[in-house]
């Protein structure tokens, strides 16, 4: 198998099955297949569970560009445009979950959250951010944006941060995971920071910051 | 059998408890309902109501305390008595239970977090046993404190707050006829994750004032140091009545998820004093509610 055929027939298909899980977990605790439950606070359960996982691909996403040159694995980028693709549609669980099964599609309350509690706000920040990346995540895009493609996927940058914020502010005391997050955050985009400083714009070796599909 | 039988069942109750703590582990109380006190709503199971806890001696997370609490040793236990009262002194729980007629109560409990239950509480109310000990006209306040031992509370070695917890209610709120202390739910001993052997139910106040595992009952002048309060004081006020027009600073309170219920029926609107107000307004009437929060 080339490595064409090999990302194209194993890993993809891995990874697409892996970052499904949990949602299809989720919708197993949601109608109680196979015994699962949500628990006793489910739409918490819901919301949690959507965004951590939103978070742990976001992190997935931006490892793959350090992992691909640290272990010298060009091909590693392949698997970059499904992962962040999945973070946004993490995302989208998480907001829907919040409007129609938490908030109950109450327009009012949903308009006061996002204008009066900070957490809110730098969640849908996030969320409008994550949009145009999404939108322009087709090769075809890619080709018609040229060298802003680049610039505008560098959103994902403050989109993370904002991430992280929101999560270590709605967290009541024990801010312990938020924390460790904005570790993980901060490692992956000071190593950028540092890989610039060096004068190897981090991007360069293999082109723009979402995976070619060939190469 | 009333409070007096607890001491001895009890042990029954908290020696089985080691093992996973299944309702039928923990010794029964018979406890008469009081119809005045029965919120007529469906209950809050006994599974979720003993799996999902905010016990922070215990750990944060929501199923930390119910792993965690089967250690505590809730036999022998004693209280503390002190402060602006005629009677003080150290009394172990058998004294301090042995007066009480049990009875059971349905009443809402409302979390900060926007989360709520419907629980049968077994207990006494709180008025019968401070008027026990004759407080003076001093005793303006009272000031209740969790017991303090990070050997057996795990949680304690961390420093989420600052222990031992500490909670407080003004007179009036004490003596109100709502205000129970709770020695078990579902008919059976309070499981260790609930607050055993002895904790404070305050229906129309947000679930953190309901003080848990209490070792000490003091009558103060001044209003008494309270640990969310402590912790965060613009976050949590020191009434901490439950009101949907009063936001917390980082979230609505104007509505609540019920605990068990369906995932597409779970929220719904939160009632001023947690649906309470005509029994406990008027402690209140001169007050503003968004300062006094």
């Amino acid at each position: 198998m080339t490595v064409t055929q090999r990302y194209r027939w194993l890993w993809k298909p891995l990874v697409f099955v892996a970052a499904l899980t949990p949602a299809l977990l989720m919708l197993a605790g949601a109608f109680g297949i196979a015994g699962r439950r949500l628990g006793a606070d489910p739409v918490e359960a819901l919301l949690l569970t959507c965004g951590k996982t939103a978070l742990n691909l976001l992190c997935l996403t931006l490892t793959v560009t350090p992992l691909s040159k640290l272990a010298r694995l060009p091909q590693l980028l392949r698997l970059r445009r499904m992962l962040g693709l999945f973070a946004f549609f993490y995302v989208l669980l998480h907001f829907t979950v919040y409007l129609v099964l938490d908030r109950g599609l109450d327009g009012a309350m949903i308009v006061a959250d996002v204008a009066k509690r900070p957490y809110i706000t730098l969640g849908f920040v996030a969320l409008l951010l994550l949009l145009p990346l999404a939108a322009t995540s087709t090769q075809r895009m890619m080709r018609r944006l040229g060298r802003r493609w680049q610039s505008l996927h560098r959103l994902v940058y403050p989109i993370a941060i904002l991430a992280v914020w929101h999560y270590y502010w709605q967290v009541k005391r024990d801010v312990t995971e938020p924390l460790i997050y904005a570790g993980i955050v901060a490692l992956l985009l000071g190593w950028r920071l540092w890989h610039r400083r060096r004068r190897t714009p981090v991007t360069s070796t293999y082109g723009s910051a979402t995976a070619p599909e060939r190469t | 059998m009333g409070a007096a039988a607890l001491g001895a069942v009890g042990v029954a109750g908290t020696a089985a408890g080691k093992a996973m703590p299944e309702a039928t582990a923990l010794a029964k109380l018979r406890a008469p309902r009081n119809a005045r006190f029965v919120a007529d709503e469906t209950q809050t199971s006994f599974e979720d109501i003993t799996s999902y806890n905010n016990f922070y001696e215990f750990g944060t997370g929501k199923a930390d305390p119910q792993r965690n609490a089967q250690a505590l040793r809730t036999r022998p236990w004693s209280v503390t008595i002190g402060g602006e009262a005629g009677v003080t002194g150290r009394y172990t729980l058998e004294d301090i239970l042995k007066p009480h007629a049990l009875e059971e109560r349905v009443y809402r409990m409302r979390c900060v977090e926007r989360w709520s239950m419907v629980i049968p509480w077994v207990g006494f109310p709180l008025a019968d046993l401070l008027r026990r000990f004759q407080p003076t006209s001093k005793a303006k306040y009272v000031a209740f404190t969790t017991l303090h031992d990070p050997r057996q509370m795990p949680g304690q070695r961390a420093g989420w707050l600052e222990w031992p917890y500490v909670e407080g209610l003004r007179i009036d709120e004490a003596m109100h006829p709502l205000t129970l202390l709770a020695v078990g739910l579902y008919g059976r001993v309070l499981p260790n994750q609930n607050g055993a052997p002895l904790r404070l139910v305050v229906p129309w106040k947000y679930g953190f004032k309901g003080i848990k595992s209490i070792v000490a009952i003091h009558f103060t002048e001044r209003q008494p140091p309270t640990s969310w309060n402590l912790a965060a004081p613009d976050e949590y006020g020191f009434y901490a009545n439950v009101n949907p027009a009063v936001d917390h600073p980082r979230w609505s309170q104007a509505s609540e998820r019920r605990i068990g219920a369906s995932l597409f029926s779970a929220t719904r609107p939160t009632l001023p004093f947690n649906g309470y107000a005509a029994d406990v307004a008027g402690l209140y009437r001169s007050m503003d509610l968004r300062r006094w929060f």
